[in-house]
Formats: C-alpha cells, sequence, structure tokens
C-alpha cells in the first residue's frame, strides 16, 4: 500500500512539475501575475508530493518490505538500520528519488525565500526547476522506477555490498547530491537571466549564495568519499583519477571558478556573460557526470550496473538541457554589455587568472576521463588514461593558482599596485622560501618537489592571516582597535581567509602523505615487532570474531612508542555471508602528524601472517583542510549581505527617496 | 538583433559533438555488441607465441605450439574452477563434434579437478596443455576466463574471445570467421 | 546486454574470490634495487580486473601473475623499458597507465596546452575589444540624473556597498 503510494506520488509530481515548468514562463513573458506567482505554490507541493514518496522509500527499506523489488535487490533483514536507511540511495532507483528529492527541497527553498526577487526572475527561475524536475521524474517513472513489486516476494533480501555499511559512505551520497543538484540553482538563474535579457550586479548576489552553498557540500561530499576510500579499501590511496572520482571533481572545479567570477559581476558589473556560461556548465557537469555513472559507457568500481537504454534516456535528457541551455547562451549571451573596465593587474584580472586555470583544469579532467570513450567510439582503439596522465597535466596548472591566490587576495580592484602588494607579503614570501629551504634539507634535495609543495602550503596559510591581519591594521593601532575591526569585518572576509588557508593545509597534507609515506611488508609471527617511523608494532596474533552481519579474523598489534605504549591497533578480514564476498578493514591510528595505518593479509602455510604497516605523514591534514574549506564557505554564507531581508531595506530606501521611479 | 558571434557558439557546438559520440558509443555498446570493458588482443594476427606444455598428470601428451599450425583450429583456456567454463562447454562439444580441432589450456588447476570435470562434461579437446603456473597464459595475454582464440592454417591467432562463448557468438562471429577461414 | 554484464561480473567475482594482499613478502624480491625498480614498474601497470588499480595494489590473481613476471624479468637482466614492453607485447597499450605518446592520443597529451593557449588568447582578444569600444556605462537618463542631484545634495547617507 504505501510503495503504491510513492507510486502516485511521483506521478502527480511529474504532472506538477510539469505545470511548474511551463505557466510560470508564460506568465512571465505576458506579466500574468497570477500565473508567475503559481510556481511558487506548484514549488512547494511538488516538495511535498516528492518527500512522500522518498519517505515512502525509504519506509519500505526500514520494515524490509521484499515485495518492492529495489529492497529486495538492495536491502537485507541484517543490515544495522543506519544502512537500511542509506541503503535507500545506495542503488540507482534510489539514489535518483534523493536527486529529485533534492532538486524540489532547492525549488522549495526559492519559493520561501525569494520574496525579494523580481516577480519574473523568480517566477522563471521556479519554472527551469520545474522542467528540470520533470525530466527526471520522467525517467524515474519510465526507467527507473523504485517501487515495482515482486511477486511473490523473497523471503530474504539480496543485501547491500558490504564495502558500503559504512558511516562516511552513508553520508557521500546526500552531500554529493546537494552539491550537483544546488548547481541547478545557479543554471536556472543563468537560464533565467539569459530569458530576461538581464544579468546585473544583483542577479550575482542572488546567485552566489547558492552556489556557495552548493560549493560546500559538494566539498564534503568529495572529502568525504576521499576519506572513505582511505580507510576502507585497504591501501591508503584517497584518490586514484577514477572517472566517477573525476565525474565530482569536474563541477567543483567548475563551481568554484563560477564562486570566484561571480564576485566579478557582482562588485565590478562585468564578466557576466562568462559566468553566466559557467553556470550553465557547472551543473551540466553535473548532469554530465550522472550520464558517465548510469549509462554504462563507462566501467569503475564505482558505476551502478546499469544498461545502455537508461543511457539513452540520459543522454536525451543531456541534449535537452545542456544543448537548449547552450543554445541559447549562443543567442543571447552577445547581448549582455559588459560594465567596469579593469586593467590586467587588478583583482578583476588575478579572479580571471584563477577562472583561466581552474576552468582548463576541468577541461583536462575532462578530456582525460572521457578519452578512452572517445577513441573507442571512433574505432582509434583502446587506451588507458591513469594517474600518470593527470599527475603530469593537472598539477602543474593548480601551481599558479595557489600562487596567486595569496596575491590576488590583496590586490584592489580595477588597477592595482602589484609591488605595494608584494612589499606587504615579503615575509610570508620569506617564510614560505624558509619553509622550502628547511624540508629541502631535511629531505635532500631529491625531495624538491615535496619541498616545494610544503612551501606553498606556508605560502597560502601565512598569506590568509597577512591579509587578515592587514585588514584589521594589527600592530599597526592598539591591539583593542584591532579587535574592535575584526568583529565588524564582514563574514565574507574571514570566510575567504579561512577557505584560502584550509587549501594551504591541504596542500601539505597532500604533499607530505605523498612524498614521504612509509612502508613495511613483513611476513609476521606472534611476538615479532616491526618499526614504522617513530613507531614499533608488535604482532599479537589473529583470533577469529562475529558482527551482526559477518565473521572476522582479526589481527591485534601493540603499538609502542619510545618504549611508551600508545594504544593497539586490530585489521580484520571479514567475510559478509549474505554477499558472499570480503573486505578487509585497516587498523588506523589517526594523529596530527599523520596517520599510523596496519593491514593484515594471508595467512602462510606455515602459520605466518603477511602484514602491510604504513605511516602516512599529515594524511588527516587533507580532509581537514576540505572540511575547513566548507567551513570557510558557511562563515561566507551567513554574511549579513547575503540575508533575505537587506536587498528588500535596500529598495525600501531607495523607493522612500525617489517616489516617482518606484516600479522601475 | 541577434548577431550570431562565433565565440559563444563554441560552446554548443563542442557539446553537440560529444553528444554524437556519446550517442554513437552507446549504440556500439548496445545494439552493436561492443562491450566496455573488453580489450582487444595484442596478438591479433601475430604467430602464436612459442610454448611447451606437459599434459594434465599422465592423461595425453600436451600440447605444444607446433601442433597449431596447418589447419584452422580453436584454443580454448579454461578452469574446472571457473563456472563460466563450465557454462560453455557443452557448446565446445558441439564444435568438436562438428569437426573443429579444438586444443585446450588448463588453467591453474589440480589434476584431479580438471580431469573430473572433462569426465564429467565431456572431452572436446584434441589435445591439452596443463599450464600450472599461469605463464604461458601470460604470453596469450589471457586476462579473464574463459577466453578462445581462433588460430589460422599459418599458426596465426586471428580472432579472440573473451568469457563464454554463447550461442548469439558463435553464430555471429566465430562460425562465419571458421568458414572464411576454410574450415 | 545484461547477461554481457552478468558474465562480466562472473568472471570479476571470480578472480576477486580468493583475496591475496597485493605484493605479499613471499614476492619481494631479495635485492632492495631490484626490488624498488619492480614496484616502480608495477605502479605503471594497470591490473586488467580491477580497471583502475595497477598491478602493484591489487588484489586480484593476475596482478599477483604480473608481480612475479616482472620481477622475473628484472632477475634476468632486463632492464625496465624491456620488462614493461614485455607485458605491452602480450596485453597491449591498454595495459599502461601512462598513455604512451602516439598519433592516437596527440590530442590527449595535446590537449592540455591547447586549452590553455585557446583561454589566453580567448582572454587577449577579449581584453583588447573592451580597450577598443571603451564601454564605459552607458550614460545617465534625465531621470536618473535627477535622482543623483537629490541623493547628492539631501541624503547624505549613501550606504557602501
Amino acid at each position: 500500500m504505501i510503495p503504491e503510494i510513492g507510486q502516485f506520488a511521483l506521478i502527480l509530481a511529474l504532472f506538477v512539475a510539469l505545470v511548474q515548468g511551463t505557466v510560470p514562463l508564460i506568465g512571465a513573458a505576458q506579466r500574468r501575475a497570477g500565473w508567475m506567482a503559481l510556481a511558487g505554490t506548484a514549488a512547494q507541493v511538488q516538495f511535498l508530493l516528492v518527500i512522500t514518496a522518498f519517505a515512502c522509500l525509504m519506509h519500505a527499506y526500514v520494515v524490509s518490505d521484499f515485495s518492492v523489488a529495489n529492497v529486495a535487490q538492495n536491502s537485507h533483514t541484517l543490515k544495522p538500520l543506519l544502512y537500511k536507511i542509506s541503503g535507500v540511495w545506495g542503488n540507482h532507483e534510489g539514489s535518483m528519488v534523493l536527486w529529485v528529492s533534492i532538486l524540489a527541497l532547492f525549488g522549495l527553498a526559492v519559493a520561501l525565500f525569494g520574496g525579494n526577487l523580481p516577480p519574473t526572475l523568480r517566477a522563471r527561475v521556479l519554472a527551469i526547476q520545474g522542467l528540470i524536475g520533470a525530466a527526471f521524474l520522467a525517467f524515474i517513472l519510465f526507467t527507473s522506477n523504485p517501487f515495482l513489486r515482486l511477486d511473490p516476494a523473497p523471503l530474504e533480501g539480496q543485501g547491500l555490498n558490504p564495502i558500503l555499511q559504512d558511516p562516511g559512505l552513508a553520508f557521500h551520497p546526500p552531500f554529493l547530491y546537494l552539491g550537483y543538484v544546488g548547481f541547478s540553482m545557479a543554471f536556472s538563474f543563468a537560464v533565467a537571466a539569459l530569458i530576461e535579457g538581464r544579468v546585473d550586479a544583483a542577479w550575482a548576489r542572488w546567485v552566489r549564495p547558492w552556489t556557495l552553498a552548493a560549493w560546500c557540500a559538494l566539498t564534503v561530499g568529495i572529502a568525504l568519499g576521499s576519506w572513505w576510500a582511505y580507510y576502507e579499501l585497504g591501501w591508503g590511496g584517497w584518490w586514484f583519477w577514477d572517472p566517477v572520482e573525476n565525474a565530482s571533481f569536474i563541477p567543483w572545479l567548475v563551481g568554484t571558478a563560477l564562486l570566484h567570477s561571480a564576485i566579478v559581476v557582482e562588485k565590478r558589473d562585468a564578466l557576466k556573460s562568462w559566468t553566466v556560461l559557467l553556470a550553465i556548465l557547472a551543473f551540466s557537469m553535473s548532469l554530465l557526470g550522472t550520464f558517465l555513472v548510469r549509462s554504462g559507457v563507462l566501467t569503475s568500481v564505482h558505476t551502478f550496473a546499469t544498461d545502455p537504454a537508461r543511457g539513452v534516456f540520459i543522454l536525451g535528457l543531456l541534449v535537452t538541457v545542456i544543448g537548449g541551455s547552450l543554445t541559447l547562451y549562443a543567442v543571447r549571451a552577445p547581448a549582455l554589455r559588459g560594465g567596469g573596465l579593469f586593467a590586467p593587474v587588478s583583482r578583476e584580472g588575478a579572479l580571471v587568472l584563477n577562472n583561466l586555470l581552474l576552468t582548463t583544469g576541468a577541461a583536462v579532467v575532462l578530456l582525460g576521463t572521457l578519452y578512452p570513450l572517445i577513441l573507442d567510439a571512433v574505432g582509434g582503439g583502446k587506451v588507458s588514461v591513469g594517474a600518470p596522465f593527470f599527475n603530469a597535466t593537472f598539477v602543474p596548472l593548480m601551481l599558479p593558482v595557489l600562487l596567486a591566490c595569496t596575491v590576488g587576495a590583496m590586490l584592489s580592484w580595477k588597477r592595482a599596485d602589484l609591488g605595494g602588494v608584494l612589499e606587504r607579503l615579503k615575509f610570508v614570501f620569506l617564510a614560505a622560501l624558509l619553509v622550502t629551504a628547511a624540508t629541502a634539507w631535511l629531505a635532500g634535495i631529491g625531495e624538491v618537489f615535496a619541498a616545494f609543495g610544503l612551501g606553498i602550503a606556508a605560502w597560502l596559510v601565512l598569506g590568509s592571516a597577512l591579509e587578515l591581519g592587514n585588514r584589521i591594521a594589527l600592530f599597526r593601532v592598539p591591539f583593542a582597535e584591532s579587535l574592535r575591526r575584526a568583529a565588524g569585518l564582514p563574514r565574507a572576509a574571514w570566510g575567504m581567509a579561512i577557505a584560502h588557508g584550509a587549501v594551504g593545509i591541504l596542500v601539505a597534507g597532500v604533499t607530505a602523505s605523498s612524498a614521504w609515506r612509509s612502508e613495511e611488508i613483513w611476513l609476521m609471527r606472534p611476538g615479532d615487532a616491526v618499526t614504522v617511523a617513530d613507531y614499533s608494532l608488535r604482532f599479537e596474533g589473529v583470533e577469529s570474531v562475529r558482527g551482526p552481519n559477518y565473521a572476522a579474523e582479526r589481527g591485534t598489534f601493540t603499538v609502542t612508542r619510545g618504549g611508551e605504549r600508545v594504544t593497539t591497533l586490530a585489521s580484520e578480514k571479514r567475510r559478509y555471508p549474505a554477499e558472499r564476498s570480503d573486505t578487509t578493514e585497516a587498523g588506523i591510528l589517526s594523529t596530527v602528524g599523520g596517520d599510523l595505518y596496519a593491514v593484515l593479509g594471508d595467512r602462510a602455510p606455515d602459520g605466518a601472517w603477511s602484514t602491510r604497516l604504513y605511516f602516512n605523514p599529515l594524511v588527516g591534514w587533507i580532509w581537514a583542510g576540505a572540511i575547513l574549506m566548507a567551513v570557510g564557505g558557511v562563515v561566507s554564507l551567513t554574511d549579513r549581505r547575503y540575508r533575505v531581508g537587506a536587498p528588500r531595506r535596500a529598495a525600501a530606501r531607495a523607493a522612500e527617496a525617489a517616489p516617482d521611479t518606484a516600479g522601475a | 538583433m541577434t548577431r550570431v558571434r562565433p565565440a559563444f557558439v563554441f560552446p554548443v557546438a563542442i557539446f553537440l559533438a560529444l553528444a554524437a559520440v556519446f550517442g554513437i558509443y552507446l549504440y556500439q555498446v548496445g545494439i552493436g555488441g561492443k562491450t566496455v570493458a573488453e580489450l582487444p588482443s595484442a596478438l591479433i594476427d601475430r604467430p602464436v607465441p612459442d610454448f611447451s606444455l606437459p599434459p594434465i598428470e599422465g592423461d595425453g601428451v600436451g600440447l605444444a605450439s607446433t601442433q597449431l599450425t596447418g589447419q584452422v583450429s580453436l584454443v580454448n583456456v579454461w578452469a574446472s574452477w571457473c563456472p563460466p567454463c563450465r557454462q560453455e562447454h557443452p557448446l565446445l562439444m558441439r564444435l568438436a563434434r562438428e569437426g573443429v580441432p579444438i586444443y585446450g589450456i588448463n588453467y591453474k588447476d589440480k589434476p584431479d579437478a580438471a580431469k573430473a570435470f572433462l569426465a564429467e562434461l565431456g572431452n572436446p579437446f584434441a589435445a591439452i596443455g596443463a599450464d600450472r603456473t599461469g605463464r604461458v597464459a601470460i604470453d596469450w595475454g589471457v586476462y579473464g576466463y574463459p577466453e578462445t582464440f581462433v588460430v589460422d592454417r599459418t599458426g596465426r591467432i586471428r580472432y579472440r574471445h573473451v568469457g563464454p562463448i554463447m550461442p548469439h557468438d558463435l553464430k555471429t562471429r566465430i562460425q562465419p570467421l571458421l568458414r572464411e577461414l576454410g574450415r | 546486454m545484461k547477461r554481457v554484464a552478468a558474465r562480466l561480473v562472473t568472471m570479476f567475482m571470480l578472480l576477486l574470490s580468493a583475496p591475496a594482499l597485493a605484493v605479499e613478502p613471499g614476492e619481494m624480491l631479495a635485492d632492495p634495487a631490484l626490488e624498488a625498480r619492480a614496484r616502480a614498474i608495477s605502479a605503471e601497470l594497470r591490473c586488467l580486473v580491477c580497471q583502475n588499480q595497477s598491478i602493484d595494489d591489487s588484489n586480484a590473481d593476475l596482478a599477483r601473475d604480473l608481480r612475479l613476471l616482472v620481477r622475473e624479468r628484472l632477475k634476468e637482466g632486463d632492464s625496465d623499458q624491456q620488462v614493461v614492453a614485455f607485458v605491452v607485447a602480450r596485453y597491449g597499450d591498454f595495459v599502461l597507465l601512462d598513455p604512451p605518446f602516439k598519433a592516437t592520443t596527440a590530442l590527449l597529451w595535446g590537449g592540455p596546452a591547447l586549452v590553455f593557449a585557446a583561454g589566453l588568447v580567448g582572454i587577449a582578444v577579449w581584453f583588447r575589444r573592451r580597450r577598443a569600444e571603451g564601454s564605459e556605462p552607458a550614460p545617465l537618463s534625465a531621470d536618473e540624473e535627477r535622482r543623483l542631484q537629490a541623493l547628492l545634495d539631501g541624503d547624505g547617507s549613501n550606504p557602501r556597498p
């Protein structure tokens, strides 16, 4: 009964979405207030319907209703509750329902909080959201229906891949989708603006919060995925340039570029058509990612097992949405006249450089990901593009961005004094140079890249601190005055400093863990000890243990450092009988300085066990940096200037001052 | 009022070209039957690798590369622990009955298990070599099991099939090729 | 097509069903220099059954066999290039994680530089055109002139953006 309610809710939602997608557009073109206002109501109704469907699906999972085919294929009574819930989005059909739920959620947010938008813009934005929602609902209903029933219902489900039964991975998809779908807001705003024929500073001010929120979520989602891969997959890797990973990274790169170029539109009324293009591209890349993951054209450990028939539908969706919006762009964008001029050396110039490098980076990752597919399609044979390609092409593009970041944050608008800024940064530069030299001296001159990496990290962190210090005139005025200025600083300034500093932390983590990882591979018997970095690990032996839905061999290691006992690490080789598959869980000791990582291997015939022991310096800084970046974004979001009421108050004041121009 | 400027048309042009490629690829993978993950053999049109394998413990004389010239034949890499090998075996039996010479490379198998497999399902092989270490299979570029190669009269490899042979593959790929090579 | 997918899945599950550790102690060579070369070469070779790992990282049976093969060839005195060529002769270019520079991959390796150059050129052209057009904001209309005067004269509090 409940699955049928869910099914019905989805069908109704499709109709509502179609109405939401058409009526307000006509209303905006003909200036019919009632038709435009329908958009808000439709968005709210659509949200209610979609969330009902989502709740029905979740209910089926929680009570293990195996008469629903989707539940039978992906769940099991023995699974812990958390994973029954996360199992809802751990498969193709369920994840699509999550996708449309978030799409409807964003539409609802505009309906509820977008009261200060001009009615025509609001109507158009909601209409585009509605059309996108309709497309995806159609996709679900016609090719990926999660509510299909099985008759007779099996007594037990086929379970979920045990590798996915993990807290980190449970939340990875929701954050990712908040990001991907969040970019649909920027997309809708861009398309609505092209239809309106107007992009101005106010538009940018409305677009930025949505884009920022989506970007924060995507950052967290990617970080969670990477962190999960690190501790779950058993060899300490955290980024593989896998096609599906790349499919999430490309929208992130484009989204970062978009965030930066939107600033120029907002502050200087320039780079308009470029920003609109980026807004369209960010969501387009999300859609492309969806296509790659679900159509069967790529194989990867990440892909859902789907077939080309679905791929055709999604391709049709892509052509309509992306092709349509880019055609609109080709026709309308030339009419968007630019605003303020600026010199090449200026904050705008730095942001243009930022955009050039980030967009090229995104294009490079896209090229490497799609190249095998394109070559195979045109009959050029099969070629494999792995990590070496991306490391050789992507990393060099990022170096200039990181260097420019610190400088750019201190340049002024329109025309900047580069010499003056560099002068102010000279101590930061010296400090970074010192770090580089010290690292090279300590680690050996062969490690020059790693030394350079740490130097860049210092450059970013110290540069951000200096920029903040400058703003509050630290050490130039009494400390109390500085504190007062700090309290009065716009949140966006704090957000920027935190986010840029966080990038430095991330770079440090990436550099150290890549360059100075220690690895020890040994056959160990109980009582044997191996030294890794500063730690000594003594193997205590292996015992058999049981979990809620698995049986395991657990190896324990006593960890000492300088003679003092630090902790006990345990690594397990688990067997999940329901899914008939095995996983290896590593034992990890996480410290600020790095991770000690122990993995139990196979038993040798003579009773010894093969083990792999690692020390990964500063690896935790990678995810700390990523999360801190998202924190910076959230801090920026809380800036008063993005609050809902502010533009209305400004509009009211202007209306007071010049009543005869009200309504212009 | 709309003057088309080339720079603005680039994005949609690039996208449509990409979409066309995706469409072509979907067609190839869907209806065309191409497998995304299947790799072409690096040995097509090259002579079979030199090898000489012993028989499965005391059962025949083994298999050597010299036996693979002079006639059109199939070489099948199989093992008793491989369920898809079990799946395709009846087809191999049928081909053997039709007179196609089939040679087997038994991959990393225990002799007893291999012999039991053949006793149960029948032996379509004119000769079998036991590759206990798997090294000869690597020389053939084998990566998935089972694999079947079509070898022509001059001892060159003309086709490699990865995975169990299904009736569909037999009809559309293997039998036409065998006919073409003069079998 | 689902058949095909199912077949492949069966094949691969087969290969993963006997989990061995990547690079086991028993495989490692006694000579640390040779072992280091073996690890480096292994990191460049793709594991063909796992789709995105090197044979150094992979648990698969085939990966293990190839690791042993690499070490064997090194012990026999092959150079690094010879070992890689040995594997490529059997498995094709696809086994290389680093795509070779050939006619078919020219666009792949040349692509990044091309995109970057196109971007630079585009920016330069745009800059020059903006300068030539001299696009300052459009002149104020009479209406807006009055508003500006009113703001400048009367309402002194002009909040900074």
